[in-house]
């Protein structure tokens, strides 16, 4: 039996379900020689801001529990570098490209927006909701539902029609459904869940904190029954919202439970750290997964787990 | 020079033994040994989510063969930092993930010159291949073991072994190596070790007008480039630096 891994999530035509994630598989160059990125769905790329940038300051990674932690702010060489070096680079190779894009104000998101839309070989956009907003004290942009419409309607307005437009929202809120409904409302055609939540570690040795910027993203295994949950949560309270889950999905076992929990695609991000070819892996499990319970088509999971428990439709 | 194309490979554990203040692996790595440079690394993780030692760590190969069981590469590590602590606690036959090997690796002079090699701790390890290389093309190789103690010095009795004359220092490094340099007239520098380390080096090549080569020790998350947790991006555009620059 062969297996349909093909789905359209969001309005982005997916060769199989499983993506890569922002800021855990390079600009593309450097997994290469491990993966041929045009076998995963698609190819998510660091989060691109205006200006080149040097990021945070050092360590930006530390390790934890199943898990590790990283900062904010990834080194990059701003919108001309994306346009000039690396989308070219992955557009030669046919990679289905979603580009990330992360501002300190709404001007810049929509400046993004526009730099990005004359372009083609950009398939999709993805929101950074972790940046910080410097129009309002600092606060990153995902932490209420207000900003994180604003956010995404400055990137919806100037991006191309018929482009689809994802946002990444953060963990750290009262009440996620609420986000996640104001950034469909201001014209996100889906969510990607979840941004890794604010961590923490001291360093036993110079008994201060592990990472230069004190708290970063936890990421990893450690993570991902937190994005079951909120995967789990905003599919039941908005059924029709299409999700794409990433945390801690290092095996086809854990693309399929996103996947039975609402998600219509995975990202693998931090099993690359130590795995290079691991979406490539997950792709092959997951396919493996739904063959053996007889399951033709990928999209006939989505959601499964509510079916049981007659929640949702 | 780039390192020919790493691969993924599962290795397994020969041996762990101690020596001095450090712990020496060998691991079993099919495919590695014949693609090693001198200056490359590998990337070791444990597979399994519960791991505390979650994230891989990057370490130089000190020693690699090939022969009949798929060759081995050898890895010395402290043991007492975050990133290699739970290496230092393997056990013969464990398996480990391996990544390599990475990054930009040493130069080597066409002609038969006389080199100095600079090693900083466990970073003299690294530099015992790249010494038998030289020595077999006809250079002239002088060994430096700096440590800031005698207790964290390494590799003496195998530099002992390659190079014409070691050095073992514990104390200032730049007034070590320019009496050197100049005494046996050096025309390349090379180093492995911790920023500091490679900073005297680079300078001292510089007042004494030698070409450098340095490679870095620093911790490197993922060693392949895509997590940008390294300083100055040591896992692709190093670890070995020209030394120039360091300054």
């Amino acid at each position: 039996m062969t297996v349909d891994l093909s789905t359209s999530t969001a309005g982005l035509v997916l060769k199989n379900p499983v993506l890569t994630a922002s800021g855990c598989a390079g600009t593309g160059p450097e997994l290469a020689p491990f993966l041929d990125l045009t076998e995963v769905g698609a190819f998510v790329t660091p989060s691109i801001s205006l200006d080149p940038r040097e990021g945070d300051p050092a360590p930006r990674v530390a390790g934890a529990v199943s898990g590790l932690l990283h900062s904010w702010e990834t080194p990059g060489s701003g919108i001309s570098g994306f346009l000039s070096t690396e989308l070219p680079w992955l557009a030669r190779r046919g990679v289905v490209t979603v580009a990330s894009v992360t501002g300190s104000s709404l001007q810049q998101y929509g400046e993004l927006a526009r730099r990005l839309s004359a372009t083609p070989g950009v398939s999709g956009v993805e929101v950074d909701l972790a940046a910080r907003n410097i129009e309002s004290g600092g606060r990153m942009f995902g932490a209420d539902p207000y900003h994180a419409a604003k956010a995404t309607a400055a990137v919806r307005r100037d991006t191309t029609a018929g482009r689809p437009v994802l946002a990444k929202l953060i963990p750290d809120v009262h009440h996620l459904v609420d986000v996640a409904r104001a950034v469909v409302d201001a014209g996100a055609d889906g969510v990607v869940l979840i941004d890794g939540p604010r961590g923490m570690a001291i360093d036993p040795v110079t008994l201060r904190p592990s990472l230069g910027t004190g708290t970063g993203r936890l990421c990893g295994p450690a993570v991902r029954p937190l994005v079951v949950r909120c995967v789990w949560e905003v599919r039941q309270a908005l059924p029709a919202v299409p999700i794409v889950a990433v945390g801690g999905i290092h095996s086809g076992a854990h693309a399929f439970e996103m996947l039975l929990a609402g998600a219509d695609a995975v990202q693998v991000g931090s099993a690359t750290l130590s795995e290079p070819s691991a979406p490539a892996r997950v792709v092959r499990e997951l396919a493996e997964e739904l063959r053996r319970r007889g399951i033709d088509r990928v999209g006939d999971v989505v959601g499964r787990a509510h079916d049981l428990e007659g929640a949702t439709p | 020079m780039i390192a020919t194309a790493p691969i993924e490979v599962t290795g397994e554990v020969v041996g762990l033994r101690h020596s001095g203040a450090y712990h020496q692996l060998t691991l079993l790595a099919p495919g590695v040994p014949e693609r090693f440079r001198p200056g490359s690394f590998v990337t070791l993780s444990r597979r399994g989510e519960l791991s505390t030692s979650w994230l891989p760590s990057s370490l130089p190969i000190s020693r690699s063969r090939t022969n009949a069981y798929g060759g081995t590469v050898e890895l010395v590590f402290d043991g007492t930092d975050a990133g290699t602590r739970w290496l230092s606690r393997v056990g013969a036959g464990d398996r480990l993930a391996v990544v390599g090997p990475l990054g930009r690796t040493f130069t080597l002079p066409r002609e038969p010159v006389v080199c100095t090699l600079v090693g900083s701790g466990e970073g003299s390890a690294s530099l015992i291949p790249l010494a038998e290389l030289l020595r077999d093309r006809g250079c002239t190789v002088h060994m430096v073991l700096t440590a800031a103690s005698e207790q964290r010095l390494f590799g003496a009795l195998e530099a002992k072994r390659v190079a014409r004359t070691v050095l073992l220092s514990t104390g200032d490094l730049a007034e070590v190596l320019s009496g050197l340099v100049a005494r046996t007239r050096t025309d390349v520098l090379y180093a492995c070790g911790p920023m500091a380390t490679l900073r005297t080096v680079a300078r001292v090549a510089d007042d004494e007008g030698v070409w450098s080569q340095t490679a870095l020790l620093t911790p490197m998350p993922c060693g392949t480039g895509i997590c940008h947790g390294c300083v100055l991006r040591a896992c692709v555009d190093g670890p070995v630096f020209r030394g120039n620059p360091l300054r």
